[in-house]
């Protein structure tokens, strides 16, 4: 009977059965475990194409291994960037913020310089380096599926959270020293998700335990709502406010009417002609 | 007012005592439609054209106020406030432009001078009103009866109680500003959303704009408790804002140590300036501004004023922990919030007496 039985058996089975077992657990694994934030798969090429693309264009500032460079004075000439997660990465490089152009109280929003596929991987190598925050699912940056009810929640989270720098509209506004809050037109969801989750520069963090990402979404579908608005009352003039509206009504229109009534008077056509 | 017209010829004869003769007035130059009939019947024609195309523009605004769909939007504008735009504006303007035009080219052209004349009355005149008030007043014998002119001015000087008044009755006085709604044990809340906060959901660098939980609260029959103006008193005087720092970057003043919690700190949200809500927060640089006047507070010095009109620091509400981990006040605000007013150093001092 013995003989029988380990005849039976391969003598690869177990190793079989072990392969089999650990396919399983780890299917399972797959299916039920928390998901993370980025629905973008990261292998280990992403993170080397990363690490490369890093030492080529931040590695200047943020020095070679990510943690920073500082300064003799004791700033530093680029932040550590250990634990500023995918989501900094994918909103400083997928904004053009970084690489910065030059030295400037903020950096400016503009044209990327890496493509998306290269922000992808610098989010990875970065990630990888140390825990932060991920880029926000995509189910939390579809603002179809906010209801009206979510859009005008997101419109009372707006008025109390983000107003005060980024004026009623979202047109942005001025902070001292040349920082400004900047204007959220044209400002993907994914983008204004990532700037709440990361408080970039100095931009507070409003992290998804005090703001969920459902109202994170509402807000950005309320912002979305709102400068998607016909203009009802013509020229918005950037919605900076009755400040900025007075100087123009004052300098440019009632100046204007004033030199074009100079130009009136002085003006008119005479021929050489006596009568 | 048509005063003779000095032209060149006239003034040569005058015997000038100037240094600098006066030239007189340019020699008058015409129009071309004085000298060309036919130009000036062009010009009629295009002013009146003006006049019909205004005159159509304005049929035009009534035409788009029923035809336009008021939903319906051009450029980035609503379609019919662009059209009402154009059509009245436009209308108006080449009215404008058409009366210029007559009267710059068609309208009789000759120069002409007006002197200056001294603005006062003639003598006779003034000496006329002063003699009826003089006559008015002995008339009156308010100099003769003083009962009656003293009853007067007593009644008009009453009538000035009315107003004040009305006027102290218009709002509280500042001294109930000493007392908010905080208590010790009062959670901190998300403002809108109403969530208790617990110090492992705040990062550094973050900023919470909130609310004590009794602005959220509900009875037995899930009413809000606080409504109304109520509400909103109580929202304009106990709204905080919760930071949190790097506990190394707080630099607490002696006996306000143990306020905050590994680097949370919780102020007043109303500005000690004229009472704006302030939550412009640098994180970097640990700097508050109120967006009204531009006032800063130092954070992680305090709340102390660096800069603009506010008086005082921004008062801190001591933070600590309840038997679930979330965030609780250990009681009111130990200083006056919003905006200073005459009476502040008493009412300070009456609270840190009951303190």
């Amino acid at each position: 009977m013995r003989k029988l039985s380990t005849k039976r058996r391969h003598p690869f089975a177990g190793l079989v059965v072990l392969l089999l077992a650990l396919v399983a657990v780890g299917g399972v694994y797959t299916a039920v475990k928390p998901q993370p934030a980025t629905a973008q798969e990261v292998t280990t090429n992403d993170v080397e194409a990363g690490r490369n693309l890093f030492l080529i264009g931040c590695a200047s500032c943020h020095g070679k291994n990510a943690v920073g460079i500082e300064t003799n004075r004791g700033n530093n000439y680029g932040p550590s960037l250990i634990g500023v997660g995918a989501a900094a990465v994918d909103f400083q490089v997928g904004t053009g913020r970084m690489p910065m152009a030059k030295a400037a109280p903020q950096a400016p929003r503009k044209t990327p310089e890496y493509t998306a596929e290269e922000t992808r991987q610098l989010a990875a190598y970065i990630a990888s380096i140390g825990p932060g925050p991920a880029i926000p699912d995509g189910e939390y940056t579809d603002l179809g599926k906010a209801s009206v009810e979510d859009i005008r929640e997101g419109g009372e989270l707006f008025r109390a959270n983000c107003t005060a720098c980024h004026n009623s509209v979202g047109a942005g506004g001025a902070l001292p020293g040349g920082k400004y809050a900047p204007t959220l037109k044209g400002v993907s969801a994914k983008h204004i998700a990532e700037a709440m989750i990361t408080g970039p520069q100095q931009m507070p963090v409003f992290s998804d335990d005090v703001i969920t990402p459902e109202d994170k979404r509402n807000i950005t579908a309320y912002i979305k709502q709102i400068q998607g608005q016909p203009n009802y009352g013509g020229l918005a003039g950037g919605g900076l406010g009755p400040v900025v509206d007075g100087m123009f009504t004052w300098i440019i229109g009632i100046g204007g009417l004033v030199i074009a009534s100079i130009w009136i008077g002085a003006h008119g056509a005479r021929v050489k002609k006596k009568s | 007012m048509s005063d003779e017209l000095q032209t060149t010829s006239g003034a040569g004869q005058v015997q000038s005592t100037e240094p600098i003769q006066d030239p007189g007035l340019p020699e008058h130059q015409l129009r071309p439609q004085d000298v060309d009939e036919a130009q000036a019947k062009r010009t009629e024609r295009q002013i009146a054209w003006m006049f019909r195309i205004a005159g159509l523009l304005f049929l035009g605004f009534c035409f788009s106020y029923f035809l336009i769909d008021i939903n319906s939007s051009f450029l980035g504008w609503s379609a019919q406030n662009f059209a009402f735009g154009m059509s009245l504006g436009g209308g108006l303007l080449l009215v404008g432009v058409g009366i210029i035009q007559w009267a710059k080219k068609l309208m009789s052209d000759h120069e002409m001078v007006e002197m200056r004349h001294p603005s006062a009355s003639s003598d006779e005149d003034r000496t006329a009103v002063l003699a009826d008030i003089n006559a008015g007043i002995s008339e009156s014998g308010i100099g003769r009866r003083p009962m009656i002119r003293n009853s007067l001015l007593g009644s008009m000087a009453l009538l000035g109680l009315p107003a004040v008044v009305l006027l102290r009755d218009l709002g509280p006085l500042p001294h109930d500003q000493r007392k908010t709604v905080w208590t010790k044990g009062m959670r901190l809340v998300n403002d809108v959303t109403g969530t208790p906060i617990k110090p492992s959901d705040l990062q550094v660098g973050q900023l919470v704009n909130g609310q004590p939980a009794i602005v959220y609260e509900t009875d037995a029959d899930g009413e809000r408790v606080l409504e109304g103006t109520e509400l909103l008193q109580v929202k304009s005087k106990a709204s905080i804002i919760v930071v949190r720092m790097r506990p190394e970057d707080v630099t607490p003043d002696a006996g306000k140590e143990n306020w905050g919690i590994d680097g949370i700190l919780c102020y007043s949200k109303i500005c000690t300036h004229v009472g704006c809500p302030i939550s412009l927060w640098e994180q970097q640089t640990h700097h508050l501004l109120c967006p009204c006047h531009q006032s800063t507070f130092d954070l992680a010095d305090n709340g102390k004023v660096i800069f603009g009109p506010a008086h005082r620091s921004l008062p801190q509400l001591p933070l600590g922990i309840d038997d679930e981990g979330y965030l609780i006040a250990m009681s009111d605000f130990p200083d006056i919030i919003a905006p200073s007013y005459p009476e502040l150093a008493r009412d300070q001092k009456k609270l840190d007496n009951k303190a």
